[in-house]
């Protein structure tokens, strides 16, 4: 599969998807790690991309999202942002009801 | 130096109100993602351009102007774009 299909199918089966540096256990950004956190303080459930694991997809997405760096966080299918962009909705609330419209919270237990 | 070129393409092509570059590469020397060379950086902009556009699209305008710095001079880049009729509520 080409990658440009890839990255779409991606996206389109993943409510919630993060491509980032590493992984939500052991991040390898200082910025990627600062949206798992975020992500996790939400409860928010997601996929995640580890872009070290996949060049071919690291390099291709740049050009796709016309964003050239990492993290990316996508709902909906649609480009959220890095993570100044994240942090600022988290921080005004925005991230917790793009979530939830998304249905990709935790439900409390 | 970077930030100076930073300030220099984005003056160009938005011809901005108010352009502060920050560079903040210091304080992240020696963290993995630094290797590489990049430096990390903080843009303040006010401009008209970002004037109705969303976050995602301020951000990429700004990305789409500094071109191929961003594959290389520049590892990260935050942002604080604003339009003309918000500088007074978003900071």
């Amino acid at each position: 599969m080409d990658v440009v299909d890839r990255i779409k199918e991606q996206i389109e089966n993943n409510p919630v998807l993060l491509y980032m540096k590493g992984t939500p256990d052991f991040p390898q950004c200082g910025f990627s790690g600062q949206v798992t956190q975020v992500l996790n303080a939400c409860k928010a459930k997601y996929a995640y991309v580890n872009i070290f694991e996949d060049p071919e997809v690291r390099e291709a997405l740049k050009e796709y999202s016309q964003w050239p760096t990492y993290p990316q966080l996508y709902i909906k299918g649609e480009l959220v942002g890095g993570c100044d962009i994240v942090m600022d909705l988290y921080n005004r609330g925005e991230l917790q009801k793009m979530l939830s419209e998304a249905d990709s919270i935790e439900s409390e237990s | 130096m970077t930030a100076e070129i930073i300030k220099t393409k984005l003056t160009e092509t938005f011809e901005p109100l108010e352009i502060e570059v920050i560079d903040n590469s210091q304080a992240h020397a020696g963290h993995a993602g630094a290797q590489s060379g990049g430096g990390h950086f903080h843009v303040n902009i006010t401009a008209a351009a970002f004037e109705g556009k969303s976050m995602v699209q301020r951000h990429q305008l700004i990305y789409k102007a500094l071109g191929d710095l961003m594959k290389k001079e520049i590892h990260a880049l935050g942002i604080n774009a604003n339009a003309p009729s918000e500088t007074s509520t978003r900071k």
